[in-house]
């Protein structure tokens, strides 16, 4: 135990002074909101193009149908010919002219409506101009079949479809997108964490063998004792790196949001009374519906998986790094490592947010390699209980037993040194 | 209890390869001893399996009296023949974790630390990283860190390899000195004439087999052939040689001498005596160099494996 807490002590202290871990510990949070900030530019510069149309109405049906948006402006050029208008839009540099040409029939005009352009303008604005026209047609075609479109629009209804489970509690629509960010963010968060950390603890395997201090410092501790001890030091620096990331991140979003002027949090400005009601119930339903997530067995599955996730995976990047004597040569053995994690995240991002209770997402909730993935994805949706203890206690089995291989591997592989090992070798080791 | 160490029976396989095939080796207190052997004898894995980094298949070990633990560790000190050290880390700092992992606390390690920098001349050192220095500069840091927790036994594997000449006299004071305090060595090496200078017992292990062991002197004893390299001035040389060679085995002898001699060497029979033959000799020439030939360990070493090959 002491050797074991030397050993983390020395890890730690190795990575976090590490110059690459501090300089990415602290230019990775200013290189995000960096980003951030340039993507809200970008958009606000983008939205803030108006676009100018000119109308050419040749049926004098639409004259007040077209009205300013944001980002789109209406001028009616009906008096002249296309021609002329065409070379005014010229002209003044405006997107083009629309051109609504005189036709006997309804369906006969909506076939022949023609924008005129330099360049092909934006999906957005064509679509806004086809509604228009439906609409506009709809109408005309409805009177001129003795419709009463009063009567149609006092129809109108709206249909907003309450959810409520068998246990009464409301639920919203909303509450089906929290549950996809939640465990959708923490099954990411753990695939990343997987990622960088077993990665360096890998790298740190194989910098010990190269150095070739590693059979100095078996001669004084146990091989698993050493990988142990890598696996906790590593992964305390990424909590620490975390937590400098949130905290920073946090911060540093708030100057830069507060500064830049940019109202990324406010509503938009067209929200009216009614909708600000709405807005407020909106919200309310949305903290109820946090509140009524499973944030216990949340938080308790997600350290489970977290550590389970982590530990499991760690160890095989042990044994890689311990199996081979460059980080070249370990390009041959990611295979087993990436592929499940994708496929966690894949099942994760399509199969659980389609149907979280559905065979394949329980399936994969199942397996050891894919299981801290996808079922941090359901438990949102609310697992049964017996479901996660068997997904708990085949992921603790499995750890166990990866990680008593891996420590063989381990053990064998930081001892050769000269030739690139294969699957083969390393099965070979295993029986040593 | 006269020995340190003693291993009964050492087997180890790795897969179909045999690493040691029921070696027993039996080391004094207090004693430098030599393990010698061609590369991939079975050196380092024997010495791998007393420091408990692999585990024997069949046998045990003994160290000062118990089978292995594992706190024995803390009794050894070892200085691998792949040996280095953690580049980015100061070189106090690696050696005060090294020595702890050791079991030492860490005022005791600092404590040891001061004393071998002063000795060694490496204060100074303490706060450089390992790429800063020379090869032979790290190789003293290692050589401290080895001995840094009074063990008392020390292997080394190859330990003079990489070393210049100044550092490796130093280093061999050193280690003579630890000996004297009471540490027992244990060297392995395939460079005989280390052996030679420093050993007093030694084993000789071929091809996962221990061919020999015992005391270097004894050894030596029972491999001289009883003969006699002879530097003779005299009148009628071939008078001489006629008469000789009728009397006793023969052969050519190279040494170097002022004298422009007769040079011989004369292999006695086991129940001859040294003194008669000098007498004899004596009576027939003027005799400038009489020496017995003993076998180097160099020699023996060839003899044993190209016998056993």
């Amino acid at each position: 135990m002491r050797n074991l807490k030397l050993i983390i002590h020395r890890e730690y202290l190795a990575r976090v002074r590490n110059k690459t871990f501090v300089v990415m510990t602290f230019l990775s949070p200013l290189i995000l909101v960096g980003m951030v900030l340039l993507v809200a530019y970008l958009s606000s510069l983008n939205t803030s193009a108006i676009h100018t149309i000119a109308i050419n109405d040749q049926s004098n049906l639409f004259e007040n149908e077209f009205e300013d948006t944001e980002t789109l402006r209406f001028i009616n050029l009906s008096g002249i010919s296309l021609e002329d208008a065409k070379l005014l839009v010229e002209e003044k540099e405006y997107s083009g002219v629309l051109f609504i040409p005189e036709k006997d029939s309804n369906s006969e005009l909506a076939k022949s409506v023609m924008f005129y352009g330099k360049e092909s303008p934006p999906l957005g604005i064509l679509q806004e101009i086809e509604r228009v026209f439906t609409d506009k047609l709809t109408k005309r075609e409805l009177i001129s079949r003795g419709v009463d479109i009063s009567k149609i629009e006092s129809a109108e209804t709206r249909v907003s479809i309450q959810i409520q489970n068998f246990e009464g509690q409301r639920t919203s629509k909303m509450s089906n997108y929290i549950k996809m960010f939640f465990g959708g963010a923490a099954g990411y968060l753990l695939m990343m964490f997987i990622i960088i950390y077993g990665n360096m603890v890998m790298r740190s395997v194989i910098e010990e063998k190269t150095n070739r201090i590693i059979e100095i410092i078996i001669s004084s501790v146990k091989p698993m004792q050493l990988m142990l001890g890598k696996i906790l030091g590593t992964s305390l620096a990424g909590l620490t790196q975390f937590a400098i990331w949130v905290v920073l991140g946090g911060i540093l979003l708030t100057v830069a949001v507060s500064f830049s002027g940019l109202n990324l949090a406010s509503p938009p400005p067209m929200a009216q009374e009614g909708m600000d009601q709405m807005l407020n119930n909106e919200i309310q339903q949305l903290i109820v519906d946090v509140t009524n997530l499973p944030l216990g067995t949340l938080l308790i599955s997600f350290l489970i998986y977290f550590i389970g996730g982590y530990f499991l995976y760690s160890a095989i990047y042990a044994a890689i790094g311990a199996a081979v004597d460059s980080e070249t040569d370990t390009q041959q053995f990611m295979i087993p490592i990436i592929l499940p994690l994708m496929l966690g995240i894949y099942v994760g991002f399509f199969s659980v947010i389609e149907n979280p209770h559905g065979s394949v997402s329980t399936i994969f909730s199942m397996i050891p390699l894919t299981s801290p993935i996808v079922m941090l994805m359901r438990i949102p949706f609310g697992v049964p209980w017996w479901e996660l203890a068997v997904s708990i206690i085949l992921l603790i089995t499995t750890n166990a037993g990866v990680l008593w291989l891996a420590a063989k591997i381990y053990r064998v592989g930081i001892l050769m040194y000269g030739k690139k090992p294969t699957y083969r070798e390393l099965y070979k080791w295993l029986k040593y | 209890m006269d020995n340190l160490l003693v291993a009964e029976n050492i087997s180890k396989q790795f897969g179909d390869f045999t690493a040691l095939n029921n070696v027993s080796i039996t080391i004094p207190k207090g004693s430098i001893f030599g393990l010698l052997g061609p590369n991939g004898a079975g050196k380092t894995t024997f010495i791998r399996i007393i420091n408990q980094i692999t585990m024997p298949d069949s046998g045990r070990v003994i160290l000062d009296g118990s089978p292995l633990h594992p706190d024995d560790v803390r009794k050894i000190g070892y200085l691998p023949e792949e040996r280095g050290l953690y580049k980015s880390m100061k070189v106090g700092e690696q050696a005060l974790y090294l020595a702890r992992l050791k079991g030492l606390s860490k005022a005791e390690a600092k404590e040891q630390l001061n004393y071998w920098f002063n000795k060694l001349g490496m204060t100074g050192w303490w706060d450089k990283k390992i790429q800063e220095l020379s090869k032979g500069m790290a190789q003293k840091v290692q050589f401290v860190i080895t001995v840094l927790h009074r063990p008392k036994l020390l292997i080394f594997d190859e330990p003079f390899s990489g070393f210049d000449p100044v550092n490796a006299d130093i280093i061999k004071n050193e280690i003579l000195q630890l000996r004297d305090e009471g540490a027992t060595i244990l060297f392995s090496t395939h460079r005989m004439e280390s052996v030679e200078e420093l050993c007093d017992y030694m084993a000789l292990i071929h091809e996962s087999n221990k061919l020999l062991d015992g005391k270097v002197d004894d050894i030596k004893r029972n491999y001289k052939s009883n003969t006699f390299e002879v530097g003779l001035t005299v009148v009628d040389e071939n008078l001489l040689m006629n008469e000789l060679n009728g009397k006793f085995k023969i052969g050519k002898a190279n040494f170097k001498s002022i004298t422009d001699d007769l040079k011989i060497s004369i292999q006695l029979k086991p129940e001859e005596s040294a003194n008669d033959l000098l007498q004899y000799l004596i009576s027939k020439a003027q005799v400038n160099h009489f020496v017995e030939v003993i076998p180097s360990v160099n020699d023996i070493f060839i003899k044993t494996v190209t016998k056993n090959a």
